[in-house]
């Protein structure tokens, strides 16, 4: 790999310090840049949108430090992995804090799971989704490189992705869960890679790795 | 194809060491957090759990300087529990890589703080720990259980299933269920309670105190319907390993993250 660098956006949404130890672990002397300056994201060769909490403090904390529209520049330009809320906020809107409006970067919408959540045998289903479930490949992906189809991934999150396109990959929890979106030079994940043991380091490694946008292949039988 | 019920060794650290662990094969310092962490991410542990036991500030310094080194070789979710109290204690074990705080006295002595640590970080990081004992039932015969601070001395009166509820609705996550009555007993998880605390909050409950054998565990997911089953000295003392422990479970139903 190239000397190359990465940003992780740092908007004041949670602790990045896993995020940029996992990248150092992997990244085999990549520039790791936390940080919520516009220039220097936009300078980066890559970057990724993390996140944890709350949508609304999410727009709100982007907007004011001039982030979303940022974003929405590196969407078009690089390649930009978004991650767990990070992810969600690249989508239409939200249903979470009575509904959000998003960056609008991929076509979907966030929902949540309801208050009656059942798996196919009507078992009760707790929610937040915590813990690691199968991630099913919906498509050939070069962030899916040596990472094995349905491997598992650790998810913690009360509200889903639902994207009509651009499915990578999805996970059953009483619903669909569409766990990841692949769309020209974006990715983004609901799981937290970064804390997905040896699999999860493997997508962050492909990505560092990853230049150009792949080609859409859907899976055909 | 289903969420994984996740399998938890849970480290009790005193001034920078796991106090229950002896006799690891291979490890020369059983004692040190740090290994004791990384040979449980290798043998395939779903998240790690450190109480912090000491007393003082000074140690949880030492505690939080622990984490930190564990978050940079360990990619697998870590809770820290003790001595949780203020905001600035949450925010420290965050910034030190903990994904997840466990608030357990501070509750009780002031429930508002849940909510706030829940507004201000999110309530996927805030676990309420609760340590229960079994009280004279209720006088419709139903059992009842009280919460207990102090190692299990000190009662306080508290329901603890109405505060499992109460604690939920303030924003916690996730529930970190002790039995005092089983702790240290090798006797079994009390699966009446965690299953009356399982069924009456919607969030994940994980099962602790008591386990001594693998069927414990089993009887944890399956009776007592948790979530996640803690344990730490079956896996300390190398009776049983992780991978042991997950493919038992396996081979009864359980789904677990092989």
């Amino acid at each position: 790999m190239s000397k190359s660098s990465v940003a992780v956006i740092d908007y004041g949404m949670g602790n990045l310090h896993s995020v940029a130890s996992a990248l150092e672990k992997v990244g085999d002397g990549v520039k790791v840049m936390v940080t919520d300056c516009p220039e220097t994201i936009l300078s980066a060769d890559r970057v990724i949108f993390p996140g944890v909490g709350a949508i609304r403090d999410c727009m709100a904390e982007l907007k004011s430090r001039g982030l979303d529209e940022v974003i929405q520049e590196v969407a078009a330009q690089k390649p930009l992995l978004g991650i767990c809320l990070g992810m969600q906020a690249l989508l239409e809107n939200s249903e979470e804090n009575g509904g959000v409006e998003c960056l609008d970067v991929l076509p979907g919408a966030v929902k949540f799971f309801g208050s009656d959540l059942r798996d196919s045998t009507g078992g009760r289903l707790k929610v937040p989704h915590m813990g690691w479930n199968n991630v099913v490949q919906a498509i050939e992906h070069p962030l899916w490189a040596g990472i094995p189809d349905a491997s598992r991934f650790y998810f913690v999150h009360s509200y889903y992705v639902d994207a009509p396109e651009f499915v990578a990959g999805s996970c059953d929890y009483g619903v669909q869960v569409h766990a990841a979106l692949a769309c020209e030079n974006v990715f983004a994940v609901q799981f937290h890679p970064e804390k997905s043991g040896d699999m999860g380091l493997r997508l962050l490694s492909n990505f560092l790795n990853w230049d150009r946008p792949a080609a859409f292949f859907p899976v055909t039988d | 194809m289903a969420l994984a019920k996740r399998i938890i060794p849970c480290l009790d650290v005193d001034k920078g060491r796991v106090v229950k662990g002896v006799n690891f094969v291979g490890i020369r310092d059983a004692g040190d957090p740090v290994e004791v962490a990384k040979r449980y991410n290798e043998q395939g542990a779903d998240e790690i759990t450190f109480l912090d036991i000491t007393a003082t500030h000074e140690g949880r310094e030492t505690t939080a300087h622990i984490v930190e080194q564990i978050a940079t070789e360990v990619f697998i979710p870590l809770t820290v529990g003790g001595g949780i109290r203020e905001i600035k204690d949450i925010r420290a074990m965050l910034n030190a890589g903990a994904d997840k705080v466990g608030i357990n006295s501070a509750a009780i002595h002031r429930p508002d703080f849940v909510k706030e640590a829940a507004d201000r970080f999110g309530s996927q990081c805030i676990v309420i720990a609760i340590d229960a004992k079994r009280v004279a039932d209720e006088a419709d015969g139903r059992p009842r259980w009280e919460i207990f601070t102090h190692g299990g001395r000190k009662p306080t009166g508290i329901n603890a299933v109405e505060w499992a509820i109460k604690m939920v609705n303030n924003g916690a996550g996730e529930v970190l269920l002790t039995s005092m009555d089983g702790d240290g007993t090798k006797a079994g998880y009390d699966l009446a309670l965690t299953r009356a605390i399982s069924d009456a909050v919607p969030v994940p409950v994980i099962a602790s105190g008591g386990v001594g054998n693998l069927d414990h565990m089993v009887e944890g997911i399956i009776e007592g319907r948790a979530d996640a089953v803690l344990a730490a000295s079956i896996f300390h003392f190398g009776e049983y390993t992780v991978p042991e422990a997950k493919a038992y479970m396996a081979a009864r139903g359980i789904e677990v993250r092989l």
